[in-house]
């Protein structure tokens, strides 16, 4: 058997501690990387890349930002475009303003800045809750779509209202801009979605992920317990939004070139990374990963077979498409709603006995 | 004079009055009073939920408050933990004066406690619920928890080895890694426990350990109550309707009826104080 659970034995607590405690995993793990990192490149066309491989994996990083928020601190946030534009506005103001600047440190700082916007607009959730929170954060959504096309210093006065990402190199090769290749960005965004993934479930497996735990979990208890409550929440708001934020600057600057924020970064977006976090697991990193390429990955599928393989329309194929993806959430959605990452685990411990019942 | 050095000189004034510590028959020393409450009044809108009660909790005794339901048991237990905050009234912890905390606080100045009604994490394992119940000892920062580097690792799994020991000391080592939500009732009690006892607390407090228990399980409890007092020296305040327990647990015990006070002392002596019969048996209140 390459696989088991059995027999793995930990002798130190930091060993228990670890993220994948059975060997088959990690080696499952690595050899997924190395297939990411390696063979991926090798076959990837433009047209593959940027509108298959980048989305997907700008909206894993989306959705581990909303995650940590929703899954783990059980903060509903609805401002997850708002959240996505600020990243992107800020991405491109420090583009502009330091050209010299390289483009990894604008995609963080850009991340940083976001998370200042949404430590400001996490204070509330220290007042209200569930449906409340997220009607707040539906304000901050608008409120920040609507600044960033009404206040013309943020698209630094263009005619159109756009923002246009220029050419940013890294390592002599084009990053951003027309000239950019579908490889060397998709090799980018797989570094920051790999750095990212690893440092959320290195956060959320300690004792500030706990302290998130505790509050969604009970939050009065987790009070008395000795959870500071304004911490654990303005921290879980700031981690999450600077997530997103590095998605939006992303998005804007190596997948789609230019943006203009009613428009890439609506309510839309918002909803569309809450469903990926609701459809592949609440409070699981994997959840991310699965839910990212079932909303992203899954109608660009659909459409290749239903157009290249079958011939139909692209008209037709595009309303198939959306009754599919609908019909699919609501599928997996009653058979189990806490995602899809829920029902891999049941079917691992079914696997575990099959072909006994127990 | 500064704080610290009033706080040194009362510390030394409890410690010389000597008359203030003694040695229980079984061999635990008790100690002065670590908490007192002082004429602590609680009123929610018209409601008086507490009137006007003292009384104070010796270092190292299990003291245990009793009352019918509705007599503010657990809101009293609410005050001392910093979840409500009396109206009138003063509490003083460890010879000083406490001023209005939040209860994360109160939490981090050594007071831990389970509840009436279950309060654990349900969506944790019973290891991170009982690991919760470190963090206050905790002090890795966000970044260094984030890359999981050397001083984050090695607290990690140092705060996990005092874990492993309150595991072993109820033993719960076989339900270490199961989801808490799947564990039945008097196991989760026991959970709860760990978790509290795994902050270190100078002062335990446990709001009805027994409740809706069997006999089996209550023998567990008491023992493990009794243990933990016997072995830490932790100072404990237990609300307990089983009388039977009461009685056999406790270095002293307060009745409470109707918000106020009406016995104070060890259990035989509450056990034939006429108000507390009559408390319990129902007599009307007029007549009384």
């Amino acid at each position: 058997m390459i696989y088991r659970e059995a027999g793995d034995y930990k002798l130190t607590y930091g060993a228990d501690a670890q993220t994948f405690p059975i060997k088959g995993d990690r080696w499952a793990y690595w050899l997924a990387l190395a297939f990411a990192a390696a063979v991926v490149p090798l076959f990837l066309t433009d047209y593959l890349a940027f509108a298959l491989l980048v989305p997907f994996l700008i909206y894993v990083i989306a959705a581990l930002g909303l995650n940590l928020l929703l899954g783990y601190c059980g903060q509903l946030s609805l401002g997850t475009g708002g959240f996505m534009a600020v990243g992107a506005y800020a991405a491109f103001k420090l583009m502009t303003a330091f050209p010299g600047l390289n483009i990894v440190f604008v995609i963080i700082l850009a991340g940083l800045v976001t998370a200042a916007v949404g430590v400001l607009f996490g204070l509330p959730s220290l007042r209200i809750k569930g449906f409340y929170l997220a009607v707040a954060t539906l304000a901050a959504q608008f409120f920040l779509v609507w600044l960033f096309t009404r206040a013309p210093w943020f698209f630094n006065y263009s005619p159109t209202g756009m923002i246009t990402a220029p050419t940013r190199t890294l390592f002599g090769v084009p990053i951003t801009g027309p000239s950019a290749s579908g490889v060397s960005v998709y090799l980018f965004c797989l570094g920051f979605v790999v750095v990212l993934a690893w440092l959320a479930r290195n956060l959320t497996r300690g004792s500030l992920g706990r302290s998130w735990m505790a509050i969604r979990d009970m939050d009065i208890a987790a009070e008395i317990i000795g959870v500071n409550p304004l911490r654990a929440k303005l921290s879980a708001f700031a981690i999450s939004s600077f997530y997103v934020g590095i998605a939006g600057a992303l998005l804007f600057t190596v997948a789609l070139g230019a943006a203009e924020a009613s428009e890439a970064f609506g309510i839309d977006k918002s909803f569309l990374v809450l469903f990926m976090v609701i459809i592949g697991g609440l409070g699981s990193i994997l959840g991310a990963f699965i839910g990212a390429a079932f909303l992203i990955i899954g109608p660009v599928l659909l459409k290749l077979l239903l157009v290249n393989n079958l011939g139909w329309p692209t008209d037709l194929a595009a309303h198939v498409e959306v009754m599919i993806i609908g019909t699919l959430i609501l599928v997996f959605l009653i058979a189990e709603p806490h995602g899809l990452t829920a029902l891999w685990r049941t079917l691992k411990e079914k696997l575990r006995l099959w072909p006994f019942p127990y | 004079m500064s704080i610290s050095d009033a706080r040194a000189l009362q510390v030394q004034q409890m410690e010389s009055a000597d008359a203030d510590i003694f040695t229980t028959p079984d061999g635990r020393r008790i100690g002065g009073p670590i908490l007192e409450m002082r004429n602590i009044t609680l009123r929610f809108g018209g409601v008086v939920a507490i009137k006007d009660i003292s009384f104070d909790i010796r270092e190292g005794e299990i003291r245990a408050i009793i009352g019918p339901n509705g007599a503010g048991k657990s809101s009293m237990l609410n005050v001392i933990s910093g979840f409500y905050h009396p109206q009138e009234g003063e509490v003083w912890y460890r010879g000083m004066r406490r001023a209005r905390m939040r209860p994360y606080e109160v939490a981090r100045e050594g007071i831990a406690r389970t509840f009436q009604n279950i309060a654990l994490f349900e969506g944790m394992s019973v290891l991170d619920n009982i690991m919760t119940g470190r963090l206050n000892h905790m002090k890795a920062s966000i970044l260094a928890q984030a890359v999981w580097w050397g001083p984050a690792a090695r607290e990690e799994a140092e705060h996990r080895e005092k874990v492993e020991k309150v595991i072993d000391f109820l033993e719960i080592q076989h339900i270490r890694k199961t989801p808490v939500a799947r564990l039945p009732y008097g196991l989760k009690k026991r959970v709860e426990l760990a978790r509290a006892l795994a902050a270190e607390p100078k002062i335990l407090l446990l709001d009805e350990p027994m409740a809706g228990m069997n006999v089996e399980e209550k023998e567990d409890m008491s023992r493990f109550i009794l243990d933990v007092n016997d072995e830490f020296g932790t100072t404990t305040v237990l609300i307990e309707h089983d009388m039977g327990v009461v009685m056999d647990l406790s270095d002293r015990v307060v009745v409470m009826d109707y918000g106020k006070k009406i016995g104070d002392g060890p259990p035989e002596e509450v056990r034939n104080n006429q108000a507390v019969i009559d408390a319990y048996l129902g007599v009307s209140h007029d007549d009384a």
